[in-house]
């Protein structure tokens, strides 16, 4: 059965607008959850949309379904992005999302397998999803020859780590063409930005020099997404980076691109432009005004 | 004449100068292959340790079920979970002190939190790994990993005993560590001797002291009880070839007999065996103790020989143990 066969076919603007959905509700469960992640599950809002609802064959109503694609977060963190578009899905009611880092919740602060069906592995701790995703890849290529894919959605930060080259070397010698790794190049890590910290570039060129296809995308675009994933599934006998260029905090203007805001919720930022207790609020206001504007754009 | 259990079927030579000897990792390729047999879902991963591994003849014998992942432990743990999640039972094998010395926040995460169904096999682990020195002479993994969550963890005392312990890794569904050793030790079990998961077996009786030892020490164990034998002191000697989950039953009946226990094996005297074993007493059934181990230190080269009796762990340490121990009991 294909799944994908059944599912809605959504278009770029009712994606988009399902991005704005995400974007509100990742912000509210976390300002109802005083502490969390922003910058990244913003960045990332896009990336997710395409996924759940164009990309991949899933069935929310059965998450362990085996002919399902894979979708590993490697850097767990930006949880709260997977949850909202995993809820929107239909994995879990959206009410769910209230429970956010709470007492007895299956939506830990870092994602876990065996708390939550749909959630594919346990992951917080940085630089390993890449490793895991090439093992089921394998698995899926050369024992079971199946027809899934696996995509595993890592962070720029994380390539700091030994682990992630160690994935990259492996998914290359075994030719893992139903490997796609969406890497988030938000350039900042926690202590500041990716290229003072420990520099990445050049990116692309590192990625080829390991035998790796790579494709270059604006992260926030949906149709460049999903063109990017539907190029990454025709390439043969190499696995394929998607470097998704996005903005950390996208959609709300005194979040964008400042580490700032990489790891506290609405409600706990730096107040230079917005005083805490109207964070929400005002990023709330200003995805709204977003979404009102996507709403009045003609159909493409 | 030491009281062996007819019922543990041990070897006819036990006390015999020509008792057939192998390494412990000899018994994993032997069970890997059967394992490999059995399911078609056992698959080997290796870190370019494949012949000293002995995962050799399952990836001559399954090659499509082999997977070389280079000298990348970190890469071995997660790429191995990957594959559990994706419904195979991976074995990944290195030396104990890369895996789970270098990976161990890996195994952590992604095979014991997530209860992936990977089984961790650690060879080269304790002292008598030899010339090689410290660095490759594992003595703290049983430590690492018998506080994690999910995590089973056999210490197989022979060739024979490593077997079944492999075999059972891939019948059982969960993490499982294996810890094996590089040197060659006597094969005093056979193919009929009992070996359960989380069960501890007596292989000799005796009333007046327990020896509990896991491993090839568990020989040495054997060798101090018999000469105990001839002084007057009968031991008792239990193989707790799975220090977790530890068979509180069996151990805390024969020392609520004895009274006194000494613990044996070739790892840290800090939270292996002996500190399971201290945790257990201390909680549930106080009686003098000595733990027989490493003491706090690094080890170094040598032979294996040599260097268990510099660390103060063959059989005349045992005794002497086992003599303090007896001095103690009220």
């Amino acid at each position: 059965m294909d799944y994908n066969g059944a599912m809605k076919q959504y278009s770029i603007k009712e994606l988009e607008l399902k991005a704005n959905d995400i974007r509100q509700d990742l912000l509210k469960a976390l300002a109802k959850a005083k502490s969390g992640h922003s910058g990244g599950p913003l960045g990332m809002a896009d990336v997710f949309t395409a996924l759940y609802f164009h990309i991949i064959k899933h069935d929310p109503k059965k998450p362990d379904w085996e002919e399902r694609d894979r979708i590993i977060l490697s850097n767990g963190h930006i949880c709260p992005v997977r949850y909202a578009a995993m809820a929107h899905a239909g994995y879990f009611p959206l009410a769910e999302l209230d429970t956010l880092r709470k007492f007895g919740t299956r939506l830990q602060g870092h994602p876990e397998r065996m708390r939550l069906p749909g959630v594919e592995t346990t992951s917080g701790p940085l630089g390993s999803g890449l490793s895991q995703a090439s093992g089921m890849a394998y698995v899926g290529k050369h024992i079971d020859k199946k027809k899934w894919r696996v995509y595993c959605l890592t962070s720029d930060g994380e390539h700091d780590e030994g682990n992630t080259w160690e994935a990259v070397m492996f998914a290359a010698k075994y030719r893992l063409d139903n490997l796609t790794q969406i890497i988030d190049r938000n350039n900042i890590q926690i202590d500041g930005n990716t290229e003072d910290i420990m520099p990445l570039n050049p990116l692309k060129e590192k990625y080829e020099a390991f035998n790796w296809n790579v494709i270059e995308i604006d992260g926030h675009n949906i149709e460049q997404i999903i063109d990017a994933c539907a190029q990454a599934q025709a390439t043969r006998n190499k696995p394929t980076l998607i470097v998704a260029n996005t903005i950390p905090g996208k959609g709300v203007s005194f979040m964008e691109n400042r580490y700032e805001w990489h790891g506290v919720p609405p409600g706990k930022g730096p107040e230079d432009t917005v005083p805490k207790e109207k964070q929400l609020e005002v990023a709330l206001q200003e995805l709204q005004a977003w979404r009102e504007e996507i709403e009045a754009r003609p159909e493409t | 004449m030491i009281m062996i259990r007819k019922n543990a079927y041990l070897s006819e030579k036990l006390f015999d100068e020509d008792i057939e000897q192998g390494p412990t990792r000899s018994g994993y390729g032997k069970g890997l292959v059967e394992a490999g047999e059995k399911n078609k879902n056992v698959v080997a991963l290796c870190a370019d340790l494949t012949e000293s591994t002995r995962t050799e003849a399952f990836a001559q014998k399954f090659p499509e079920r082999f997977i070389q992942v280079g000298v990348a432990e970190q890469n071995l743990a997660t790429a191995g979970a990957g594959m559990a999640l994706a419904g195979k039972i991976p074995f990944i094998s290195s030396y104990a002190a890369f895996s789970p010395g270098r990976n161990y926040e890996q195994i952590r995460t992604t095979i014991a939190l997530n209860d992936a169904n990977v089984k961790v096999v650690g060879a080269h682990a304790g002292i008598s790994v030899g010339p090689d020195g410290a660095t490759h002479q594992m003595l703290e993994d049983i430590a690492l990993m018998r506080v994690l969550p999910h995590m089973v963890v056999f210490y197989p005392c022979d060739v024979e005993e490593a077997r079944k312990a492999t075999v059972a890794a891939a019948e059982y569904k969960g993490p499982v560590y294996i810890r094996l050793a590089r040197a060659d030790t006597p094969i005093f079990t056979t193919a009929k001797t009992p070996f359960a998961i989380g069960r501890a077996e007596i292989f000799a009786e005796g009333n007046d002291v327990t020896i509990i030892a896991a491993g090839p020490l568990l020989y040495e164990a054997f060798i101090a009880a018999k000469q105990l034998e001839d002084e007057g002191s009968s031991a008792e000697v239990i193989n707790c070839h799975t220090i977790k989950p530890l068979d509180e039953k069996t151990i805390l009946a024969s020392v609520k007999k004895t009274k006194a226990v000494v613990t044996v094996e070739e790892h840290q005297v800090h939270g292996g065996l002996g500190g399971a074993i201290a945790e257990l007493l201390g909680q549930k059934y106080p009686a003098p103790l000595e733990i027989i181990g490493v003491q706090d230190r690094f080890g170094e080269s040598g032979n294996p020989a040599e260097l268990l009796d510099a660390f103060g762990l063959s059989s005349p340490h045992i005794v002497k143990a086992v003599e303090r121990v007896l001095n103690r009991k009220s």
